[in-house]
């Protein structure tokens, strides 16, 4: 276990971080805003990384692959809005549940029609090709260097937007109070699909980045939907900065567990156990987490409602 | 005198900036009818939360039936003895009148991990929430939906459910609001009826009924109490008049 | 869905027959089976039926407790894995198996339990559906026993050393007297004080309260409750297709179970026997005529949601679906 080791791990758990507070960015707007809870969030992951497939085959260029996959992700969102997601705010959370499943079910299997049940993958961009030199002499991708940095420049971006802007402020007092921001005489609704439309572009933004360096297939957004649940709920629903902070802790905890669990009970017990154990507790490390946050803090790190 | 069935000694509770119990510091007799009045926003409603364990204080002891209650649950403070009637109704909408008030015996009667018996069926349970429903006449809607009950039966329902408690302290909050005269004077009656037999704490906003039933009112304005006393002296006091009855008089 | 109009929610007019109707129709499989001779169908009904007492299990905690939890199929997984880890290790005998399967799932469901009822509304269904998660990747990561792979089981459970579960009639029979137990057992305890209870708290956390319960600790007992019946039911599925594997815990399959039993129509009973009918049917049905059923089955779902609110249940209880 070196420093190199542990310092490529460390930018691994970052950059998974990164992804999952992307995904966890609209979801928790959502959920603050609208009180509505998206299963079918994880596909417009899913479907940013897919149509990214589609337009690099069309235009053999990963950035414009990135724009129009951006712009269609947006589309696709504002379509599902307006078809399925608009019919269900005022529904209990159950029916929210069953019907952004329905969508969930139909997506992945759609996915599997239009490009096949087989991983799909495109090409890292020439100008991310390479690595950044660590110590001694290993190297880092540059690709998952500048998908950590377009991470945090979103996070950026999405916290002025949300403490800078008319619209950021309507987003926070409805994450804190949404009928005191319907009775202001702001249209919720439409607030609401900006949020979404969004979220949605975020949610396919990290698709897109994700797609190269993970395979591209059917179902790939679940895993991720349900990882950010876990941001969400130890973040705090409803809060940018809570998923951002615990979409970090998230992904090193996953990334640091996985790589050094088994090492570390090597230390304590005979190598053949450690090597069944091991696995076994990383994989359940997140969780772990998340029931102590939730046992001290029932309502999250940085609950946005009620201050 | 005998020790007071409920004490509350330097209540406060805050809101923010908003202060709405402020170092307050009461009794209540046994054996009473205390009746709570005050203007909208004094903080009566805050208070019976408290009382009851739903609402926790900043500071301030609460004792009741000399034990103190501050950090019980609201459910702890039940069994105790505290029973609560809501100013917003609060009942099992799709429960019947008489399931609502048998539900409530079944808590006092204190055995409910019981899994395979049918609790529909037990004479017990209905007997006492049937005897309850009859103090209140409500007898007739025993097997009416609750949900379905007009806006007076359900304050009566939720009455006969404090009632089938057997609680030593009642705290009913504004129970005749919104209900017609008629209902209000059964219910002026049947508190009349109670009187002895129980202690009961009432914020009322209807004067008639409060000055009709109270044995001593306390006045609360902005989450303290400005007068206490027999409803005579309250009735001459020109503080409450002026930040109170005046008010009430002018409207 | 909508909420039910009755609190203990008395099937009234034909909705009362709908479970010994079915109970007996079942009953009747194998020996139409055999007339048949479509040997299949039994294997495919004990299938049904296994998953049948799972829904039952959450109807108990989503239809009668409105907690919709959706980590469900995870207290299946620990039943089947304690009844396959078991065989791994040479223990075959279900009057130890099965014992232990039901505790499995009931002290998952108290561990995960208590963390989980402690929120509510969206937080719950979330952290539900996370241990639920949880449970699926550690089964994953149990290299000695499978792993992703699953594991295998040598053969069915046996009773004081005899097999008798190796004949599928048998089996099938076993798991319909299972079936009918859990349904009087939960038909009881929806009708008893602790249902009341839970039911209430369902109505009015606040009223239930003030009267003098704790809705926690009912929840909670509740919530153990159905993870005990849901592990009996995936110590059934172990034997039904002698071989565990960690997609049982899949997080599909937990939105699968609420599918069936809102299908049904929640918080009956019936509904849930119904509904993983109706659900299991369906699927069998619709696969066979395109692998990509789903496509078709998502939208239909979507479409229930906005429209057919209520279930099947209620369509056969004389009440209209609309809600």
């Amino acid at each position: 276990m070196t420093a190199t080791l542990v310092a490529v791990q460390v930018l691994n758990g970052l950059q998974l971080g990164v992804l999952l507070f992307l995904v966890a960015a609209g979801l928790t707007l959502v959920f603050g805003v609208m009180d509505f809870i998206n299963l079918a969030h994880g596909v417009q992951y899913m479907l940013g990384a897919y149509l990214a497939v589609t337009f690099y085959g069309l235009t053999g260029s990963f950035f414009m692959a990135l724009i129009l996959a951006l712009l269609a992700a947006l589309a696709f969102g504002l379509l599902l809005e307006f078809l399925v997601f608009r019919h269900l705010y005022d529904r209990d959370h159950l029916d929210q549940v069953l019907a952004t499943f329905g969508v969930i079910l139909f997506l992945n299997e759609g996915v599997r029609i239009v490009w096949g049940a087989a991983p799909l993958s495109y090409p890292i961009p020439d100008l991310l090709k390479g690595t950044i030199p660590l110590m001694d002499g290993f190297g880092y991708p540059i690709y998952r260097v500048a998908m950590i940095l377009s991470g945090l420049a979103t996070a950026v971006l999405l916290w002025v937007l949300v403490t800078r802007t008319r619209v950021g402020m309507l987003v926070r007092a409805g994450a804190t109070n949404p009928r005191m921001v319907a009775a202001l005489g702001v249209d919720i609704r439409r607030l609401f699909m900006v949020v979404f439309g969004f979220g949605a572009m975020l949610a396919g933004f990290a698709g897109v980045m994700a797609g190269p360096i993970f395979s591209v297939e059917p179902g790939m957004g679940d895993g991720v939907l349900i990882l950010a649940f876990v941001v969400i709920v130890i973040g705090g629903i409803g809060s940018i900065r809570g998923a951002f902070v615990a979409a970090l802790i998230i992904g090193l905890v996953d990334t640091l567990g996985r790589s050094f669990m088994t090492d570390i009970f090597k230390t304590m017990m005979a190598p053949a156990a450690a090597n069944q154990v091991g696995p076994a507790i990383a994989s359940m490390l997140i969780y772990l987490l998340m029931a102590g946050v939730l046992f001290f803090r029932p309502t999250g790190l940085f609950p946005a409602a009620g201050r | 005198m005998a020790e007071p069935i409920l004490a509350l000694e330097g209540l406060s509770k805050a809101y923010g900036a908003l202060t709405v119990t402020d170092d307050l510091t009461m009794t209540v007799e046994a054996g009473s009818i205390h009746v709570l009045i005050g203007p909208n926003g004094a903080g009566k409603t805050t208070l019976i939360g408290q009382i009851s364990g739903q609402i926790a204080p900043d500071a301030g002891r609460i004792r009741f039936d000399g034990r103190d209650v501050t950090d019980l649950p609201m459910h702890a403070r039940c069994r105790l003895g505290l029973a609560r009637s809501f100013q917003i109704t609060t009942i099992l909408p799709s429960f019947t009148a008489l399931e609502n008030v048998a539900v409530a015996a079944q808590a006092h009667d204190g055995h409910s991990f019981r899994f395979l018996r049918p609790a529909a069926a037990e004479a017990r349970l209905n007997e006492a929430a049937m005897a309850s429903l009859e103090t209140v006449g409500l007898k007739h809607r025993a097997g009416v939906r609750a949900g379905a009950l007009s806006h007076g039966e359900k304050r009566q329902l939720e009455i006969a459910i404090a009632l089938v408690m057997k609680p030593k302290l009642l705290l009913l909050d504004e129970p005749m609001a919104g209900t017609g005269h008629e209902e209000s004077e059964r219910l002026v009656a049947t508190l009349e009826a109670l009187r002895g037999s129980l202690t009961i704490l009432l914020v009322e906003h209807d004067m008639d009924a409060v000055f009709a039933l109270a044995d001593r009112i306390s006045v609360l304005v902005y989450g303290r109490v400005i007068a206490d006393g027999k409803p005579d002296a309250i009735r001459a006091d020109p503080e409450v008049r002026s930040a109170y009855l005046g008010e009430e008089a002018a409207l | 869905m909508s909420a039910p109009s009755s609190p203990v929610n008395k099937p009234i007019g034909a909705a009362r027959q709908v479970a010994p109707v079915l109970l007996i129709l079942f009953a009747a499989v194998p020996a139409l089976a055999n007339a048949a001779d479509l040997g299949f169908a039994t294997q495919m009904v004990s299938r049904i039926m296994i998953y049948a007492i799972a829904a039952l299990s959450l109807d108990i905690i989503l239809g009668y407790g409105a907690m919709v939890s959706f980590g469900h199929a995870a207290f299946i997984g620990i039943g089947a894995y304690a009844v396959g880890i078991a065989s791994a290790h040479d223990l075959w005998d279900a009057s130890i198996t099965f014992p232990m399967a039901m505790l499995g799932g009931g002290l998952f469901a108290l561990v995960t339990g208590a963390i989980c009822l402690r929120t509510r509304g969206v937080y719950f269904i979330m952290i539900t559906l996370a241990f639920g998660q949880m449970a699926y990747f550690t089964a994953s990561s149990l290299s000695a026993y499978g792993g992703d792979d699953g594991l295998t089981m040598w053969g069915r459970s046996e009773v004081f050393g005899y097999s008798p579960l190796e004949n599928e009639t048998t089996f099938y029979y076993v798991v319909l007297a299972c079936l009918a137990s859990c349904y009087v057992f939960a038909k009881a305890l929806v009708g008893s004080r602790f249902g009341r209870v839970i039911v209430g708290v369902r109505e009015n956390r606040l009223r239930m309260q003030a009267v003098g319960f704790n809705p926690y600790a009912y929840q909670l007992v509740a919530y153990v409750i159905a993870g005990m019946m849901a592990g009996l039911a995936g110590a059934l599925l172990a034997n039904h297709t002698e071989f565990v594997s960690p997609s049982t815990m899949s997080w599909q399959r937990s939105g699968d179970l609420i599918i069936m039993v809102v299908l049904g129509g929640t918080g009956t009973l019936h509904g849930a026997i119904l509904g993983a009918v109706a659900y299991l049917a369906l699927e069998e049905i619709l696969s066979h005529v395109t692998e990509h059923w789903r496509v078709f089955f998502g939208p239909m779902l979507i479409l229930v949601v906005l429209f057919a609110r209520g279930g099947l249940g209620r369509l056969i209880g004389g009440r209209g679906a609309g809600g």
